[in-house]
Formats: structure tokens, C-alpha cells, sequence
């Protein structure tokens, strides 16, 4: 049974139609990129993906349950995490609450244990503040575990967001243009970092990228998008040498154009 | 390293970070809760009848006029830090807090009026049993009074799944009123005539004692789950939910145990000399002068909440001796309490603490980050911020 699958979905925003059949199928422990050019819909399909939006036709099915109906918290719970296209921290609070909060669903308690300090609070604190502090240290940010998130260098924002996103025990993640605004140094150490972190925690991953580089270099399977349709899937090196995605990126080829 | 020397050294590390864990917390808390709580509670009651004494005991003139700013103090502490939870914590701008305070104060009247005054007249005055009965009838009312006020909260909470801000704050003004004009039209408690013959069982104790509970209460909550929750909600519901919060449930919460304490709030209120309630007194100022204390402390500080309350409650009867300074003929000092406010505001748009507590303040905790070689080509985000504060621990 495939993690995530996502059958002929559509959605429209009136009269646009902002993705059409889109159909996909994740099996566990797979690192498929989704590309296409700005507003092709790769944001939309994730917002579909974790609840956000709901779409106009079609059905989502993540582990085999349909979440027409679910709400994003309980997409998460079904084993669903993402990152923001443009970084959504937690920013006036501290570097390790917003990992604390990632994992909101593994150790929440009722307000009454809360107030009255109970055994049952200081065993989730601990679990949380440990496990917390083990995603911090993955990405290097142990020492700026006090720090308000919106210090932070923007590089350690977006590892930020991951290491919440992993908090939350997901089985898929989904990352949303995860390399955005980071030199080639950084890009490199992040996609050590994504294939690390897929073998340690048996993670799929599905991600956003512009980065051609990134996502040529880790992604098993990448999906094609242009204006809302799936124009090829493949391996890397198919999808490289694909005529329908060169004209999609660069145009028609000069002769066909004057033709 | 292979991967087992790996294994090993984060098995190590993991270790040690849960002793390390266990080693920070005092001896205190690593007994049993209920002792620990116990414990807790009987220091604080002895202090607070130890003060309660000492303060009818000292010989000046007029204390009964300073006992009753006093009074007021904890009550505004009370309402500040409760409002605190739902506009600072939880990020849901209300403006209804007179309402919930309205509700809590007139409900716990009516049972003390009409059920409970009655069984403590046939006592015996000044015997112990009717003490006990006075004291024990206070609580259950109060409480009462406050749960009342929890279910009102509800009800404002149900609409706030939908809004956010601005809307938000008109439903809120908005509920404050229906509630004032339905206390206004019900005759059995008063309505405009006021509601007069109240007992007068609320003391220093209660208040501080309630005050002291809120304060706990709010502290506890920010610094677990449910308060991180109420906070993720305020930074960014989209991403909360995105992290599995349910940003509706948490905003619901956070109207329930708000307006819970601030119906308790309200039945000491009542129940403090001279003992009458008018719905005049639960007009939308009475909204907006607890909004001031959350808003002039800092949205999220529960320690600015309190040193607001204190300011904004002590000014206008401190402001009252300017009138005989300067020579003036007229009463001056609401025109001087608003200039206040104004100059304040202006100085120090964040509140007196932002959204530090006092403690962090006071330990000049900087907030500087390390010149580090991995950061070269990404330049940190609000570095030109001059509020950002220290690091939160």
C-alpha cells in the first residue's frame, strides 16, 4: 500500500483550474521531487496533499485513508509533515519550543496535568525536551536552542523547519522548496542532510525544488508539472533528456516557433 | 565511525541528557506532585493570613480606604492575567472581559443572595460553624459564579473558530453588551435598580488567594503543551495546524479558562465592600481598562500583566493628591493618567516588558549571535529589530 497516493485530483479557484488530474503514488522510503515552472501548482498540490485546500474532484488517500474530510492537524497525525515555501517558524518563540511543537501530537497532555505538574507532565516534558534537543543536534542548532527563531541566520530558519517537521514523526515529508535562498555550500550540506535523514528516520520524502542540481541529485522519481498538468515522470535522466520538459523550462525550439 | 559506533554515541548522548535533566530539577519537585503542590499551598496561606493580620493591624488612619486599593489590585491582577491567557497567550484579541467578569459576579450573587445568605443568618453570629459555613458557601459560589462565566466563554469561543482579529474583537464588544442589557432586563437580580444585599464574605484572602491560583495557573499552562499550543496558534495558525495542533480546540480552551477566572474574578468582586452590583459597572471601559493592563505590561507577559494591573489600579487614587499640588481648582488626573498612558504607549509600543517576564528582564539576558563562518551569505532576519529580545529559556 503506497504512504501517500492522490488520485485524478483536480481543484479550481473559480474559473481557473489551478491543477487537473493529478494522480500520485509514494511508496514508503522514496525521494520523489516535484518541479515545474512558478505557478505550475506544485504549492497548490501540497496544500491539497496536507489539508489546507480541499479539492474540487478527486481523492487523497494518505496510508490508505481518505482525508476528504480531515482537518491539516489530523492529516499530520496520519503521518504527514511539511515546510513552508516561505519559512513559517514559530518566530517569537525559542528555537526549541518550536521543535517541542512539531511534536505536539506525540506528547500532548490535558490542561489539568498541565497545572497540577503531575508525573504524567514532567515524563512528557522530558520525552519532549529530549527528543527535541536529538533533532537539534541533527541539524547542528543545539547551541541555539534559546534563541528566539526570527535571530536565527536564515540558512538555520529553514533547518528549523525541518527538524519541527521530523518532530512530528512523520512517515512522509513534504519539503517545500526546501534549498530557497541558500548559497551552493548550504545546498550541498542540505542534500547530504535529506538523504540522511530519509535513512535514519525511513522516511519518504516528497519535494518542491527550483534548484535543478538538488533535485536532479537525490530525487528517484521526479513529476513534471506545467500549468496545473502532469507532463512527465520519470527518473532524472529521463526527465532530463525530455523534450516536453526542456520546452516547458526554456520554450519551443527556435525552428517550431517560426514554423 | 560505523554505524553501531554511531548508535552507541547517541545512546550516550541521550543518556546523559536525561540525567542531565533529572539533576536540574530541585529536590522539591521530584516529590510526589501532591505533596510537592501541598506543600506549595499551605506556605502561601500562611503567608496571605499572615498578611491579611497584619494589614487590619496597622494603625493608620483611613487603612480601610487602603485595604480596599489593595483589594482591587488582586481583582485587576486577577482579570489582567486571565485576559492575558486569551489576548496574550493565545493570540484571540477579546473584548468581552467585563462580560465574563459580569457573568461570574451576578450568578455567584443570586446564589448567595437568595440560597446561601439565608442558611448562614439561621447560624449562630461569630460561632465557628458559621465561619466555616460563610467561607465554604464563598468558595462554592465563587467557583460557581466562575463556571458560569467558563460556559459564557464558551459560547464567545464557538464564533472565534471563524474570526480572527479585528472581527473577533467586535463579537466580543459586542457579547460584553448582551450581557450587561440582559443583567439589565432580568428583575430578579436588580437589573437597573442594581443588585444590593449582598453578603460581604470576600476578603484579602480570597482575592489574593484566587490572584495567586490565576498567576499559577497561567505560568503552568505557557510552559506546557497546551500553553505552546496557545502560543504556536498566536505565531502562525497555519502553520500550528500544520504541526497538528487543533488550532480550534486550543482557542476555545483558552476562552474557557480565561473567562473562568475572570468569573471568579467577578463573585469576589461582588462580594467585596460595599457589596452591590450595577450593570453599569460591566460597561465595555471596564473591557478596555483590563485590555490597557494586558496591552501596557505586554501582550504574553504574564509578570507585565501584573505590574500593569498594579500601575493602572493605583494611579487614578494616587493622582488624587495633584489636584492639592498643583493648585488646581478642577480634578486633574484622568487628564494626567491618560498622558501617562500616551506617553507610555508612545515610548514603548511593546508594553512595559514586551513579551519577557520580569525575571528574564532582570537578569539582562542578551540576545547577540555568535559570528559563525557556516552563516557567511545569509544575513539574519530582524537584525535591525529593537525589540528582539533576549533568549527565551
Amino acid at each position: 500500500m503506497p504512504l501517500l497516493e492522490a488520485r485524478h485530483v483536480t481543484i479550481r479557484f473559480g474559473g481557473l483550474t489551478a491543477v487537473s488530474d493529478f494522480n500520485l503514488a509514494i511508496e514508503p522510503h522514496e525521494l520523489v521531487g516535484l518541479i515545474g515552472p512558478n505557478g505550475a501548482g506544485k504549492t497548490t498540490i501540497f496544500n491539497m496533499l496536507t489539508g489546507v485546500y480541499k479539492p474540487t474532484e478527486g481523492e487523497i488517500f494518505v496510508g490508505g485513508t481518505a482525508t476528504a474530510d480531515y482537518k491539516p492537524y489530523q492529516i499530520t497525525a496520519l503521518g504527514l509533515a511539511r515546510t513552508f515555501q516561505n519559512i513559517r517558524l514559530f518566530k517569537e518563540l525559542s528555537v526549541l519550543d518550536n521543535v517541542k511543537i512539531g511534536g505536539h501530537i506525540h506528547y500532548k497532555y490535558s490542561a489539568t496535568t498541565a497545572v497540577l505538574h503531575t508525573n504524567r507532565f514532567h515524563a512528557a516534558e522530558d520525552v519532549a525536551e529530549g527528543e527535541a534537543m536529538k533533532l537539534l543536534q541533527i541539524f547542528d542548532l543545539e547551541g541555539r536552542a534559546n534563541y528566539y527563531a526570527k535571530n536565527l541566520p536564515y540558512g538555520d530558519q529553514r533547518r528549523l523547519e525541518i527538524a519541527r517537521a521530523l518532530a512530528a514523526h512523520p512517515k512522509l515529508l513534504l519539503l517545500d522548496e526546501p534549498a530557497a535562498g541558500l548559497n551552493t555550500g548550504e545546498t550541498i550540506e542540505l542534500m547530504a542532510k535529506i538523504h540522511e535523514i530519509r535513512d535514519r528516520f525511513d522516511l519518504a520524502i516528497l519535494l518542491i525544488e527550483h534548484n535543478m542540481e538538488l533535485v536532479m541529485g537525490i530525487c528517484e522519481r521526479i513529476i513534471v508539472l506545467n500549468f496545473g498538468k502532469t507532463i512527465a515522470q520519470g527518473n532524472p535522466e529521463e526527465i532530463r533528456c525530455n523534450p516536453v520538459v526542456i520546452e516547458a523550462y526554456l520554450g519551443e525550439p527556435a525552428e517550431s516557433a517560426s514554423a | 565511525m560505523t554505524k553501531g559506533e554511531q548508535r552507541a554515541a547517541s545512546s550516550e548522548r541521550e543518556r546523559s541528557s536525561k540525567s542531565l535533566l533529572a539533576a536540574r530539577r530541585s529536590p522539591l519537585a521530584r516529590m510526589p506532585w501532591w505533596i510537592r503542590d501541598l506543600i506549595y499551598a499551605a506556605v502561601f496561606i500562611g503567608i496571605l493570613i499572615g498578611l491579611s493580620y497584619g494589614l487590619e493591624a496597622i494603625p493608620i488612619t483611613g487603612m480601610a480606604y487602603y485595604n480596599r486599593i489593595i483589594v482591587m489590585i488582586g481583582i485587576n491582577i486577577t482579570l489582567a492575567v486571565s485576559l492575558n491567557i486569551i489576548n496574550g497567550h493565545a493570540g484571540q484579541f477579546s473584548l468581552g472581559h467585563a462580560g465574563f467578569m459580569a457573568v461570574g459576579a451576578y450568578f455567584a450573587a443570586y446564589l448567595t443572595v437568595f440560597h446561601f445568605g439565608p442558611i448562614v443568618d439561621k447560624l449562630v453570629e461569630g460561632s465557628t460553624y458559621a465561619w466555616v459555613a460563610r467561607n465554604a458557601l464563598l468558595l462554592t459560589a465563587v467557583l460557581a459564579g466562575g463556571l458560569f462565566a467558563a460556559i459564557a466563554g464558551y459560547i464567545v469561543g464557538l464564533p472565534s473558530l471563524r474570526l480572527r482579529g479585528d472581527y473577533l474583537a467586535i463579537v466580543t464588544l459586542g457579547f460584553g453588551e448582551i450581557i450587561r442589557v440582559m443583567i439589565l432586563n432580568i428583575d430578579k437580580i436588580g437589573a437597573a435598580r442594581g443588585l444590593s444585599g449582598i453578603p460581604t464574605w470576600s476578603n484579602f484572602f480570597w482575592v489574593y488567594f484566587f490572584c495567586g491560583l490565576t498567576i499559577l495557573i497561567s505560568m503552568r499552562l505557557v510552559n506546557s503543551s497546551v500553553g505552546r499550543a496557545f502560543l504556536a496558534v498566536r505565531e502562525d495558525q497555519v502553520a500550528a495546524e500544520a504541526m497538528g495542533v487543533d488550532a480550534t480546540k486550543y482557542k476555545v480552551k483558552a476562552f474557557i479558562i480565561g473567562s473562568f477566572l475572570a468569573g471568579v474574578a467577578g463573585g469576589l468582586f461582588a462580594h467585596y465592600t460595599p457589596a452591590y452590583l450595577n450593570p453599569t459597572m460591566f460597561m465595555f471601559v471596564r473591557s478596555f481598562e483590563v485590555v490597557a493592563m494586558v496591552v501596557l505590561g505586554g501582550l504574553g507577559s504574564i509578570s507585565g500583566s501584573i505590574v500593569a494591573a498594579i500601575i493602572l489600579t493605583f494611579l487614578p487614587e494616587g493622582l488624587r493628591m495633584a489636584k492639592g499640588v498643583l493648585h488646581m481648582t478642577k480634578d486633574p488626573r484622568m487628564v494626567i493618567y491618560s498622558i501617562m498612558l500616551i506617553v507610555l504607549m508612545l515610548t514603548r509600543p511593546q508594553g512595559l516588558l514586551g513579551r519577557r517576564e520580569l525575571w528574564d528582564v532582570l537578569a539582562r539576558r542578551k540576545d547577540t549571535i555568535p559570528e559563525d563562518p557556516r552563516d557567511e551569505g545569509s544575513t539574519p532576519t530582524d537584525k535591525l529589530d529593537r525589540d528582539a529580545g533576549p533568549p527565551v529559556t
